[in-house]
C-alpha cells in the first residue's frame, strides 16, 4: 500500500475560546486573529514537517487547497507544492488539489500543474477537488447553481490542454480560447494521475470509474464513519464491472502514535481537541448553498432524511472531546503495534490503497509532529508498506523519469 | 385549488406552469423568492376585478429549465418567451422581489411587452449603503422570517399538502433557491440599473416597509432611475414579500394604481 503525509497547515494559534466567540472558522473569520510575523514561522515549518516525512521514507506528501480558512493556510498548494519539489528527492508530490472551477481560464492549472511535473521530473500527482461550498461558493463567489458544469468544463479543458499536441480552440459553454497551447507539458505521458477528493455523491464515483481516476475520500471523521461511504463505493464500483483494486481509492485518516498508548492518549489529546473544538467550527450558514448540490444526490439525501435512515457523519453531531474522538475513530493513536493494527483494519476493511495520513494537527508542535512522523516510518510504516502488493498493481501512482536523468535536488543532499 | 385553471407552456422546449382565476383584463404576475406552491390570498383579491395570470419562471415550483440559463440574456429571454405563451404580451405586469427584477428587466427591452408596471420590493440592484441580504446562507427554519415579516405565512406556503409526495414538494423548494441563485449570486447585482432608464410604462414601485432583504431605500433608487411616470408606495408593516404578509393592503394599492392609471 501507500502512504501519503498530508498536511492541512492549521493556523496554531487560535484563541482557546474560539467556539464561544467566533461563528465560523472559515469565510468570515476574523482576519485580526491572524498574525503574519507567526505565519512566517508555521509556514515553514510546515514544509519542514513535509520534507521531513519524505526523508523518513513516506510515498507522498500531501498538500490541498483552501480559502479564507483558519486551519487551511494554503490558498495555493501549487506554490508549496513547488517548494517540496525542489527539496525532496523520490517522493510523490500529491497536490490534493486544484479547485479547478475557480481558475480562470482553467489552463492556469494545466500550467501550473505541467510546472510542477517537470521541476520534480514527474513526481506529481493531480488532484481535482469540486471545492467545499465554503472555498468555492462563498470565499470565491462562484455561483452554486454552475460550479460542477464548470468543474467538468475545466476537467475537460486541462486534460485536453496536456494530452493535444496541436494548438486548438476550446468552444465551450463556460470557456472560450482561440488558442490552447500550453507551455511547458508536463512530463509524465499522456498525464500525471489524476486523484478526485470527493463526499460520497454516486454521480462522483460513477465519474471516476468512467475517467479511470482515484476516488478519494477526505473526511475528518475516521474510518469508522467511512465505513458505509466506501461499501457505497465499492458497491457501485462492482456494479459498474470494476475491479476492486484497492489504488483505485484513497482514504485520509488522522494518526498519533507514541511508545505506549498511555504515551499515546497523552501526547496527542490537546492537539486533536484543538482541531475538532476550534477548527471544525463551520457556520452553518456556509455549509449548502442552493445548487451545490445535484438534485440527484439531493433526492438520495431527501428521501433518506424522510425514512429516517441514519445519517452520514458531519460538523453538526461530531465528536468534539477527546475519548469520543478516539472511540469514534477519528484519531488512530496507540503504540506502534496497535497502530500498525488498527492501519491493516482501515485499509482492508475500507479497502483502500492510498491511506492519507494527517500526523500533524491541530496545534501540534513541529517537534511533535517530527516524533510522530519518525516513530510511525520507523516502526509502523515496515508492518503494513507491503500490504496488498501481492494481489493488486498501483496503476495511479507517478511515473517519475528515470533517476540517472534526473537533477539531483540540491537542498536534499545535505 | 378552487376556480383556479392550470395550463402550460414552454420555455426552451421545457414546461412552466401557469395558473389562471378571474375575469376581466388580463393582468400578468411573477412571483418572488421561492415562488409559489400554492395559490396565495393576493392572487384571489386581484382576481375579482382581473383576469390574473401566474406563469411559473424556470426552475420555480411547477416549472423546469433554471439549469439551461447561464447569463442574464439569458434569463431576460426565458421570462419574455414566458409572458409571450401565457399570451400576457402587451398586458399589465406585477412582479415581486425576483419575478419584479425580471418583469423591469422585459418592459425595459420590449416596450410593447408590458402595458403598466406594478412592481414589489424587485431585486437586482446593489446598493453599498444598503447591501442586500444574502438570503442564501439562510437555513430552511430562518428563511420564512427573512422573507417574510409574519413568517407564519410564508411557512405555511411551504407546508406540505395531504396527499403530494414531501421529497418531491422539498426539492421543489431547494430547487427554487437554486434558480434564484443562478440568477442572483453572489450579490444580487443583475446590473438592471443599465437598462432602468429605458423604462416608459406607468410604473407603481410598492416596498414593504419591514423588508429585510432589501431597503426600502431602494425605492427612491428605481424611482429615480425610471423616467417614466412613478408612485411609490411604502407597506407598512410588510417584510420582502409584502404579496404574502398583507395582501388586503398590496392589492388595494395595485388596484388603486392600475384604475388610476386607465384614467390618465
Amino acid at each position: 500500500m501507500k502512504l501519503l503525509w498530508f498536511h492541512l497547515m492549521p493556523y496554531k494559534e487560535l484563541p482557546e475560546d474560539f467556539r464561544e466567540h467566533h461563528p465560523s472558522i472559515w469565510v468570515d473569520i476574523d482576519s485580526r486573529l491572524f498574525d503574519p510575523q507567526r505565519a512566517h514561522v508555521m509556514y515553514n515549518e510546515f514544509m519542514d514537517e513535509l520534507e521531513y516525512a519524505a526523508d523518513c521514507g513516506f510515498d507522498g506528501i500531501c498538500v490541498n487547497e483552501h480559502h479564507s480558512n483558519g486551519y487551511g493556510l494554503m490558498p495555493s498548494p501549487n506554490l508549496v507544492a513547488a517548494a517540496l519539489a525542489r527539496r525532496t528527492a523520490d517522493t510523490a508530490i500529491c497536490v490534493m488539489g486544484n479547485s479547478l472551477a475557480l481558475y480562470n481560464p482553467p489552463i492556469r492549472v494545466a500550467e501550473e500543474m505541467a510546472m510542477l511535473d517537470c521541476i520534480s521530473g514527474g513526481r506529481l500527482i493531480a488532484g481535482f477537488p469540486v471545492g467545499t461550498p465554503m472555498d468555492t461558493c462563498f470565499a470565491f463567489g462562484q455561483n452554486p447553481s454552475m460550479l460542477r458544469q464548470r468543474y467538468l468544463e475545466a476537467h475537460d479543458l486541462i486534460m485536453k490542454a496536456w494530452t493535444t499536441p496541436e494548438t486548438f480552440a476550446f468552444n465551450g459553454r463556460f470557456n472560450q480560447n482561440r488558442y490552447v497551447n500550453i507551455w511547458p507539458r508536463p512530463v509524465q505521458k499522456p498525464h500525471p494521475p489524476v486523484w478526485i477528493p470527493g463526499g460520497g455523491s454516486v454521480e462522483t464515483w460513477q465519474w471516476c470509474a468512467q475517467q479511470d481516476y482515484v476516488y478519494s475520500y477526505l473526511s475528518y471523521f475516521g474510518y469508522k464513519a467511512g465505513q458505509a461511504t466506501m461499501d457505497g463505493f465499492w458497491r457501485e464500483m462492482d456494479r459498474l464491472g470494476k475491479e476492486p483494486n484497492p489504488y483505485r481509492a484513497g482514504f485520509l485518516q488522522f494518526v498519533g502514535v507514541a511508545e505506549t498508548r498511555a504515551e499515546a492518549e497523552k501526547l496527542y489529546r490537546e492537539p486533536a481537541e484543538y482541531f475538532y473544538d476550534r477548527c471544525l467550527c463551520v457556520d452553518p450558514r456556509f455549509a449548502s448553498p442552493p445548487g451545490y448540490t445535484s438534485e440527484a444526490t439531493l433526492r438520495a439525501k431527501v428521501k433518506s432524511q424522510l425514512t429516517q435512515v441514519v445519517e452520514r457523519a458531519g460538523i453538526k453531531d461530531m465528536a468534539r472531546t477527546w475519548d469520543d474522538i478516539v472511540e469514534r475513530g477519528y484519531v488512530i493513536i496507540g503504540s506502534p503495534d496497535e497502530v500498525a493494527e488498527q492501519i491493516r483494519e482501515v485499509a482492508t476493511r475500507l479497502n483502500v490503497g492510498h491511506l492519507m495520513l494527517l500526523m500533524q494537527f491541530g496545534n501540534m508542535s513541529s517537534e511533535l509532529t517530527n516524533y510522530n512522523t519518525k516513530l510511525f516510518a520507523e516502526k509502523v510504516m515496515p508492518q503494513v508498506t507491503g500490504l496488498f502488493d501481492d494481489q493488486w498493481e498501483d496503476l495511479w501512482w507517478p511515473q517519475p523519469m528515470g533517476k540517472e536523468s534526473r537533477m539531483p535536488m540540491k537542498a536534499v543532499a545535505g | 385549488m378552487k376556480d383556479i385553471k392550470e395550463t402550460q407552456t414552454e420555455v426552451n422546449g421545457l414546461p412552466c406552469r401557469i395558473w389562471e382565476k378571474g375575469e376581466g383584463e388580463p393582468l400578468g404576475f411573477l412571483a418572488g423568492l421561492g415562488g409559489l406552491q400554492k395559490w396565495p390570498p393576493l392572487l384571489d383579491l386581484l382576481a375579482k376585478t382581473r383576469r390574473v395570470i401566474v406563469p411559473s419562471l424556470p426552475g420555480y415550483p411547477g416549472a423546469l429549465g433554471h439549469d439551461l440559463l447561464d447569463s442574464q440574456l439569458d434569463w431576460v429571454l426565458a421570462a419574455q418567451e414566458l409572458l409571450q405563451g401565457a399570451g400576457l404580451a402587451g398586458c399589465d405586469l406585477m412582479g415581486v422581489s425576483v419575478g419584479g427584477s425580471l418583469a423591469a428587466e422585459v418592459a425595459a427591452i420590449w416596450k410593447s411587452m408590458v402595458k403598466r408596471l406594478v412592481l414589489l420590493a424587485p431585486l437586482g440592484l446593489y446598493d453599498e449603503a444598503a447591501p442586500v441580504y444574502d438570503v442564501f446562507t439562510l437555513s430552511p427554519k430562518d428563511l420564512p422570517g427573512m422573507l417574510c415579516a409574519d413568517p407564519e405565512v410564508y411557512t405555511a406556503l411551504g407546508e406540505v399538502p395531504e396527499g403530494a409526495d414531501a421529497a418531491e414538494w422539498r426539492i421543489e423548494q431547494i430547487r427554487a433557491g437554486e434558480a434564484a441563485a443562478r440568477m442572483l449570486w453572489p450579490l444580487s447585482n443583475t446590473r438592471l440599473e443599465k437598462r432602468l432608464r429605458r423604462i416608459v410604462q406607468p410604473t407603481l414601485l410598492l416596498w414593504g416597509g419591514e423588508d429585510k432583504v432589501l431597503a426600502p431605500s431602494y425605492a427612491g433608487r428605481f424611482a429615480e432611475a425610471i423616467p417614466a411616470s412613478t408612485q411609490v408606495e411604502i407597506v407598512p408593516g410588510a417584510g420582502h414579500l409584502a404579496d404574502l404578509d398583507a395582501p388586503h393592503a398590496v392589492s388595494e394599492a395595485v388596484r388603486g394604481f392600475l384604475d388610476e392609471a386607465s384614467i390618465a
